[in-house]
């Protein structure tokens, strides 16, 4: 459990790193927080020739919060997020997920932005980008480039990201008006990867009748997906709403996989499950911020 | 009087040391020394083809490289069966390094050794083994229906039949008024030290002598092992287990082929070589535990009381088996438990599998055992409608039947007979502090906040601190200070407070002056090890037994001095005075001084000892038949094992939607005799509960159907965190031992072995559906609620009939 060997550099700005990216071709790869990509290396399931270790560079450690939403620098530490009121005032699904992110340890170090490069299936900020119909901004020697979460999740650890790039910064949009959200996990220990995590956003309209309903969930399926469940309770007076009706139909539209410690059909249970349950939540929430109104 | 610390909560003196990062584990130790690493099996069953070494050989720092060609004379022969058993027909050992055929993956097959680890990784990456792959056999249903074969010379996989009766089973049977046969299963898990295995060794050329460390369970061993394997003489080899983070049984395994080729590549190439295990390599390559199957037939009566038991357990011992079939033993004889069992058959057959060795893990067959008796308690109960306390109480052991003979024979090799006990003690105390009669309260409060509540107990006997010896050595030197060593190794338990607070009072000096040492082959020679809760029974008594022979030593010397009868004298805070008379006394490090006639006097203190300042020269200085020195050695040797025993409860809410099992209350009523700390022992429950808590909810080996380890890691391998743990409430009861001078019983594994059984009985009391198969988890869970083949219990059809929601 160690490390191939590997160079190590660590550029004092961005057009360093993107310099050394350039020189180093495929074989380098960026380093943030480490949590995820150390293990690999120490197990050598990867073996970068490089390591482009961005902790030096300046700038990119800023969460930028304004009414359109949040900005989230590339350095910026989940704890960091978890615990940025400003922030969670314009998306509250920013504390909410962070808060299911690994342990306080894992989160000191781990960045957010760096999960959603990561591309894992089991992340909950990916989930979050595409339930909150995040990007992230790519610098590459020709420039920056902003790129939609539709279009950077390519598979399991796997982005649309190639050639010399460093991701900067992840957006995500401030929640509508009439919103409310939740967002719960299921892990079989505290703190581990979920068996199952669902986050949601419930929208009413001004008569506080159900509007849109999207969810979007953790370790389900390859990709982060984002599944509009209005049909189930659309119109329905939000104290009225059947939340199971719109957790059965979230049941139909996943596709998991079993592994060890979860069969598909027990993670399509818990989608079912949790979806129900956050919904309430959500609905609750969108139901104060309407009557707030 | 000194406080009498021993049975006094004592703080642990290890801990501050430990904590602040003070520790000297196996990998603090020869920084600069070359590192080994291996090359290791990715088949579960192979044929060795070819071993191209050459993409290797221009790593930069490589050393040297060695296959099962490089070894020599016994380091060519197979590992040694350390336990034999004559019941054990076909014992079968790996090679340190594989010749010819693997029979797992993570068997080591080639050896590197270079400037550091990271090297060492490097160079073992190039090196390329070719196999052809052989049937794979994996599980125990597998391995006795015998389709492959895991050793070509054992067509039915089957290493042991082990067999004891106490009756004829089969008559008794018929003869009883009911009966009931079931089938159950139970996984395996591992111990899992947070320290890996590890061993450092560095050869004295000049000297000609071998220096090993090893983090390990058994040093004396460990050096009679490396003695025998490189052709060494006894007195040439030293072996010395460091700090030791966490064993848990699996490093009393020995000798690893680590222990052995680490040493052997040191002398070869003259320089210190170093190797510490990483976490993937310990779970593929050290031992794991608990796989059975347990086929049960129980006669009883209409009251519930046992007539006749007949057991047949498969017990999967992995590849090989160097350690014999102690598991299994342990299994077979610990069943019983606290209950009177008037005819019982129990048949094991122990079978090859492709996967790791199987050897004791904290509980060592025992939590099978336990889940085997106490279910069967839980049957009987189901069936006759009667509660399963009820049950169990008008099985059990009463206090005037003591000794207690099962008439089975242990795994020492000596009868079954239990020294002591009071199991209906131990009954009504968890009856109380589990609160076992307001369940069915509980139970609908739980039911109205939505969540299904269940009960479970379970009871244990545990044969604790088996033979054949340990040894105690207690010296005092002039400055007071008190140096006690023992052979047997520690691994975190407390020792160092324990074996002190026994010296501290049995010698009548501060525990601050006390100093031990343990593992340490330089210091003690001869020990057995640190397994089978046997470290406070062994060398507690031992090193009580010889600080009882210093303080013989030190009165006659003190009597001498004082001009008094040694028998008016006492010991307290370190100096010896006659009883009652103030003034008339001498410190004990004085007598220390004494002890040894000195000519020459090479500090201040041992002025007192030279031979111009002593007077009496009407006999020799050393009389005859004694020796110099206020020191002693001696030895513990039990006739047999003392059996320790307990009760456990757990209540469990299960989420019904979700299928999520939370374990929201833990008792834990203990009995292990005499208590040297209350403080250490109740910490060694809640290890125990941990991993007992472990075995049932979270941890397994999830070996595929090819032999691979499908979750070897920290990740995948759910060993519990804080979170999962429950608190837990201990209530104590002591029954001394009539078997030893400190009347104590061992106390290291007894919190591991009922959480399996005690767990499985409350899921199944709070879903109502039968629990054959340990550990659960809720996707598990989920699918047995869905399954049309699971059964529902009687218990629950009563309470649907009642109107009780189950």
């Amino acid at each position: 459990m160690k490390p191939a060997p590997f160079r190590y550099a660590d550029p004092g700005t961005l057009d360093e790193a993107l310099a050394v990216l350039s020189a180093e071709g495929a074989g380098a790869k960026v380093l943030a927080g480490g949590q995820s990509l150390l293990p690999l290396l120490s197990m050598r399931l990867a073996a970068p020739a490089t390591l482009v270790d961005i902790n030096g560079v300046p700038g990119l450690d800023a969460v930028e919060v304004t009414g359109d939403g949040v900005t989230v620098g590339a350095l910026v530490r989940h704890n960091a997020l978890l615990h940025d009121d400003a922030a969670a005032r314009v998306q509250p699904l920013l504390a909410r997920a962070t808060a299911n992110v690994a342990h306080p340890a894992i989160r000191n170090r781990g960045t957010t932005v760096g999960s959603i490069a990561h591309a894992d299936p089991s992340g909950e900020m990916t989930s979050v980008l595409a339930l909150t119909d995040g990007s992230v901004t790519v610098a590459t020697p020709s420039g920056p480039s902003t790129v939609e979460w539709r279009d950077l999740f390519v598979g399991p650890l796997e982005t649309s990201i190639s050639g010399p790039a460093v991701v900067t910064s992840a957006f995500f949009p401030a929640l509508p008006p009439r919103s409310g959200t939740a967002f719960a996990e299921i892990a079989r220990r505290k703190g581990d990867y979920a068996v199952c995590g669902a986050g949601v956003v419930v929208t009413l309209d001004e008569d506080q009748r159900v509007a849109a309903v999207r969810a979007s969930y953790v370790s389900v399926g390859l990709t982060p997906e984002v599944h509009d469940l209005t049909d189930a309770v659309i119109g329905s007076p939000v104290e009225k709403a059947d939340w199971t009706a719109a957790g059965e139909l979230a049941r139909t539209l996943v596709d998991p996989d079993g592994d060890i410690h979860a069969s598909a059909d027990y993670r399509r249970l818990l989608v079912g499950v949790l979806t129900g349950r956050t919904l309430a939540e959500a609905a609750a929430e969108a139901a104060a911020a309407v009557t707030r109104e | 009087m000194t406080t009498k610390l021993f049975g006094e909560p004592v703080r642990r003196r290890e801990d501050a040391r430990l904590i602040v990062g003070r520790g000297r584990y196996l990998d603090d130790i020869g920084h600069t020394a070359l590192a080994a690493a291996f090359v290791r099996s990715p088949h579960a069953h192979a044929r060795i083809t070819g071993i191209d070494v050459d993409g290797a050989l221009d790593v930069e720092g490589l050393v040297a490289i060695y296959t099962y060609e490089d070894l020599t004379g016994p380091m060519a022969e197979p590992l040694p069966v350390l336990i034999p058993h004559p019941q054990l027909t076909e014992p079968r050992t790996g090679y340190p390094l594989a010749r010819e055929v693997v029979r797992h993956v993570g068997e080591p097959v080639v050896m590197v050794v270079a400037t550091d680890r990271y090297v060492a990784e490097d160079a073992a990456e190039r090196i390329v083994v070719t196999y052809d792959e052989l049937p794979v056999v994996v599980g125990v249903d597998a391995a006795y229906e015998a389709r492959a074969a895991v050793h070509d010379d054992v067509p039915d996989n089957v290493a042991a039949r082990h067999h004891q009766e106490t009756g004829d089973v089969e008559p008794a049977l018929a003869a009883s008024p009911r009966t009931l046969s079931f089938t159950q299963y139970i996984e395996r898990s591992a111990s899992m030290p947070m320290e890996g295995r590890g061993v450092h060794a560095r050869w004295d050329a000049d000297d000609r002598s071998l220096r090993v460390y090893s983090s390990t369970q058994a040093s004396t061993s460990v050096r009679a092992a490396i003695a025998a394997k490189l052709d060494l003489s006894l007195d040439t080899v030293e072996v010395i287990a460091p700090d030791v983070g966490g064993g848990f049984g699996v490093k009393i395994v020995h000798p690893w082929p680590e222990e052995l080729l680490v040493p052997m590549a040191a002398i070869a190439l003259g320089q210190e070589v170093k190797w510490a295990e990483d976490r993937r390599e310990h779970f593929i390559s050290s031992a794991h535990e608990r796989q059975q199957r347990q086929d049960v037939t129980v006669g009883f009566d209409d009251e519930g009381r046992v007539t006749a038991l007949d057991v047949h357990v498969l017990h999967d011992n992995g590849a090989y088996t160097p350690y014999g079939i102690i598991v299994p033993i342990i299994t077979a004889t610990q069943l019983v438990g606290p209950y009177v069992i008037p005819v019982y058959r129990v048949r094991v057959d122990s079978v090859y599998t492709n996967t790791v060795i199987v050897t004791p893990y904290r509980g060592a067959g025992r939590p099978q055992a336990c889940y085997a008796m106490e279910r069967t308690m839980d049957r009987i109960a189901d069936e006759l409608g009667l509660d399963r306390a009820v049950v169990r109480e008008r099985n059990l052991i009463q206090p005037d039947q003591f000794p207690y003979d099962h008439h089975l024979t242990f795994q020492d090799g000596r009868p079954v007979i239990y020294d002591s006990g009071d199991y209906p003690g131990l009954l009504d105390k968890l009856r109380t502090l589990a609160d076992w009669s307001s369940a069915d309260v509980l139970r609908d409060e739980a039911a109205a906040r939505g969540k299904l509540l269940g009960i479970g107990m379970a009871m244990y006997v545990e044969g604790t601190g088996p033979g054949p010896y340990e040894g105690g050595h207690v010296q005092v030197l002039g400055s007071g200070k008190v140096l006690v060593s023992t052979g047997l190794t520690s691994q975190g338990q407390g020792h160092e407070t324990a074996f002190a607070q026994i010296v501290a009072s049995e010698l009548g000096v501060p525990i601050e002056d006390v100093e031990v040492t343990t593992g340490d082959t330089r210091r003690f020679a001869y020990a057995v090890g640190t397994f089978a809760s046997r470290a406070a029974v062994m060398s507690g008594n031992a090193i009580a037994l010889a600080a009882r022979g210093v303080r013989e030593k030190a009165l006659r010397i003190a009597a001498d001095v004082l001009e008094a009868d040694p028998g008016d004298l006492e010991i307290d805070e370190g100096l010896v005075q006659v009883r009652g008379t103030p003034g008339a006394s001498i410190p004990l490090r004085t007598v220390a001084v004494l002890s040894n006639p000195l000519r020459y006097a090479f500090d201040e203190a041992a002025k007192q000892a030279t031979q111009f300042t002593t007077h009496d020269d009407s006999k020799p200085p050393v009389a005859e038949g004694d020796a110099p020195g206020l020191e002693h050695r001696d030895y513990y040797s039990p006739i047999r094992s003392t059996f320790a025993s307990g009760a456990h409860a757990a209540v469990v809410e299960i989420d019904p939607e979700t299928w999520e099992i939370d374990v929201v209350r833990y008792a834990v009523v203990h009995d292990c005799g005499n208590v040297v700390n209350p403080m250490i022992v109740e910490g060694q429950v809640h290890g125990g509960v941990a991993q007992g808590v472990a075995g049932a909810l979270y941890e397994r080996m999830a070996y595929d159907a090819d032999g691979q380890l499908q979750n070897a890691s920290y990740m995948d391998f759910l060993m519990p965190y804080a979170s999962e743990v429950p608190d837990v409430d201990i209530d104590h009861q002591q029954t001394p031992s009539p078997l030893n001078p400190l009347g104590i019983k061992g106390a290291g594994e007894a919190g591991v072995i009922p959480g399996t059984a005690a767990i499985a009985s409350a899921i199944e009391d709070a879903v109502g559906r039968r629990i054959t198969s340990m550990p659960i988890s809720p996707t598990e869970l989920y699918d047995l609620m869905r399954s049309e083949d699971s059964e529902t219990t009687a218990t629950a059809a009563r309470r649907a009939g009642t109107g009780v929601m189950a």
